[in-house]
């Protein structure tokens, strides 16, 4: 690994390096809550004064740019009933993603295993990824962040860049040749001893704001047990099975294929439209049976998939905890919450 | 049943790998199809028969009794549907399709010659070839038939691999059945036929009942070499399969040989959209056909 420190105003002559030939996305402040408290979107950014690194977190993850909720899987041509069918996978120049944190990182890992990782790896994803150049930046962690129970408050991959504000200066890994090659372009020196005091330090103070925890001892188990148990039921009452939570998550990657014919009646194509297994026809067969036709059993499923089904294929979890689903939640359902309530065998 | 561990040959366990399922390219790939017949089987149900279009693709083109393929109609849709016909035929298969949605409504009107898309094929199958030497019974519920049409075929081309061959097959009524015309072939190969619907028509002369009774007939009174030496095959409505497995249980059919084929609406095939996942298991990897065990250990798999 090799490790760099350089000057706070660096980063913006680094950042219009950058922008003179690629597309960058970064946070931005999209607007204002109630509370007045602002509202952060990843968004295209062309100016360094409109990307906010100190951001909390964004409403909705990055995923637009690599699993878009909208994605033309192949369009056809139809003439005289025969047709033809032709494929984009959707990804035509690379993108520079400025400041994602751990949580964000590690989702994009937990999702290359399934989607890139396995058997029929996805195009229309890979195209997408393997055209990201990743800037990652720590972050201040919020008290609806579980990150750390989950294993997702650093990233050891998965970026091309990470840094760490360490007061006067930032903190850079590097992890890529390219951003190696980029970095030639600002000025940067080799860290010294009282570098990496800072940067423990600062390691250490971001520990220190980790409020919210989710035990995940034998959680898989846990949850095969208690499969059948009331709290489920309980949550499943509160619940409006309305997807929110899907479409804030970072990781939640299901979807659903439709096809439409074009207003001419020339073309036809097939789209991609990302689902959650919250909504009533997640899991509806030909004829109308529904095999999760209740929405406690189509919350519950959506628990077993991240904390155990995910488990038990790849040995992780595959939520990041970032925590955003308990926030968008309109009837307060956090995943802290629930996970004590199976552990505990009640709703608190 | 004696409590023996059997060996297990490594070799022959070996997964045969497939580029396909690698291959970034064959993601989205449809082989151009023509509809080359499509043959009326009830109100409700067609047999088409599709042949792929391109020479070197048919002969390529391979399945194994069980295994599903995604049938696409462009801008009407797309959904999985069994293969229901002979593994022997290269690049050409037989689909029973019932009328259930958009594309399957379209389909019975577009007919023979259309050109249609499909991928795959996709998922496990029987182990045929294990059951060599064995009983087997097949055990069909309404249109669940349709996917056991495939070992049919292959024991039917195969019949002195195996011993004692029973479909146990129970419809609603007589006009539900499905594929009438090839069951005196069947007798024929030495197959029994055992037949029974929920509710007769005047002119029904067979067995009127649950299948459950059909099948508690055939496994009464037989001795232990019966019951360890022979392999079922079940598919059907979901309700079917809790009581039929557990009367197969019962009986002491050992659970790694009783096979179940589920029944779920995939979107790719792939192990990607998880709109056919069963707990968290793709029953478009894993399955379709999972032995008994594997069922039991799957949360609201049947």
């Amino acid at each position: 690994m090799i490790f760099r420190v350089f000057e706070k105003k660096e980063l913006k002559n680094f950042f219009e390096v950058l922008t003179v030939h690629n597309r960058i996305v970064g946070p931005v402040e999209a607007g204002r809550d109630k509370k007045n408290n602002p509202i952060y979107s990843f968004t295209e950014v062309s100016d360094f004064n409109n990307i906010k690194l100190d951001y909390t977190t964004t409403k909705l993850p990055a995923k637009r740019y690599f699993l878009p909720f909208h994605e033309d899987l192949s369009t056809f041509r139809i003439d005289n009933g025969d047709w033809q069918k032709t494929i984009d996978y959707n990804a035509n120049q690379p993108l520079i993603f400025f400041g994602l944190h751990p949580c964000d990182i590690n989702a994009l890992n937990k999702l290359d295993k399934v989607l890139l990782h396995s058997v029929y790896p996805m195009p229309y994803y890979a195209a997408k990824r393997k055209n990201m150049f990743i800037i990652g930046i720590d972050c201040v962690p919020q008290p609806f962040c579980f990150c750390r129970s989950m294993g997702s408050d650093t990233a050891l991959h998965g970026f091309d860049m990470f840094i760490t504000d360490l007061g006067a200066k930032f903190f850079v890994e590097i992890l890529t040749d390219t951003a190696y090659n980029f970095l030639k372009n600002i000025k940067k020196e080799e860290p010294r001893e009282k570098d990496h005091v800072l940067y423990m330090k600062a390691v250490s103070e971001r520990n220190k704001k980790f409020t919210t925890k989710v035990d995940t001892t034998d959680l898989a188990k846990i949850l095969d047990m208690e499969f059948q148990s009331e709290v489920w039921k309980q949550w499943g009452d509160k619940c409006l099975a309305c997807g929110t939570c899907s479409n804030a998550c970072p990781t939640c990657y299901c979807y659903g294929v439709e096809e439409t014919v074009d207003i001419d009646l020339k073309g036809a194509r097939k789209t991609k439209m990302l689902h959650s297994c919250n909504l009533i026809d997640f899991a509806e067969v030909a004829g109308g049976h529904n095999f999760r036709a209740e929405r406690h059993s189509r919350l519950k499923y959506r628990y077993y998939h991240k904390h155990r089904g995910f488990v038990e294929a790849f040995e992780e979890s595959l939520c990041v905890g970032c925590g955003r689903c308990g926030e968008s939640c309109l009837s307060g359902i956090k995943v802290p919450e629930v996970i004590a309530s199976v552990r505990g065998g009640k709703v608190k | 049943m004696k409590p023996e561990l059997k060996f297990t040959d490594v070799i022959s366990q070996q997964e045969k790998t497939q580029k396909r399922k690698n291959d970034l390219s064959s993601f989205e790939y449809t082989y151009r199809a023509e509809i080359t017949s499509a043959y009326q089987l009830t109100d409700m149900e067609t047999l088409y028969r599709l042949q792929i279009i391109n020479p070197d693709e048919r002969r390529r083109f391979t399945f194994i009794p069980g295994q599903f393929l995604m049938l696409e109609v462009p801008g009407i849709g797309e959904a999985p549907f069994s293969i229901s016909s002979s593994p022997s035929i290269h690049g050409e298969v037989e689909l029973c399709i019932r009328k259930a949605g958009n594309l399957t409504n379209y389909l019975s009107k577009i007919g023979r010659g259309a050109v249609v898309g499909i991928r795959g094929p996709f998922g496990t199958g029987f182990p045929m070839e294990e059951m060599h030497g064995q009983n087997i019974l097949l055990i069909a519920g309404g249109l669940g038939l349709a996917p056991l049409r495939a070992p049919i075929a292959y024991v039917q081309e195969n019949r002195s691999h195996f011993k004692e061959v029973n479909i146990i097959y129970g419809t609603k009524s007589p006009a539900h059945l499905l594929f009438t015309y090839q069951y005196d072939l069947w007798s024929k190969d030495d197959i029994n036929l055992n037949i029974i619907v929920e509710k007769a028509d005047p002119s029904w002369k067979g067995s009127v009942g649950m299948l459950t009774e059909t099948l508690l007939k055939i496994l009464t009174g037989r001795d232990d070499a019966f019951y360890s030496n022979t392999y079922a095959i079940v598919c059907g409505p979901p309700v079917m399969f809790k009581f039929v497995c557990s009367m197969l249980n019962k009986f002491h059919i050992p659970m790694q040989k009783m096979f179940v084929s589920l029944e779920r609406r995939m979107h790719c095939g792939m192990g990607k959209c998880c709109r056919c996942n069963v707990g968290s298991t793709y029953t478009c990897l894993k399955g379709p056909v999972f032995d008994y065990w594997t069922v039991m250990n799957l949360k609201e798999a049947i």
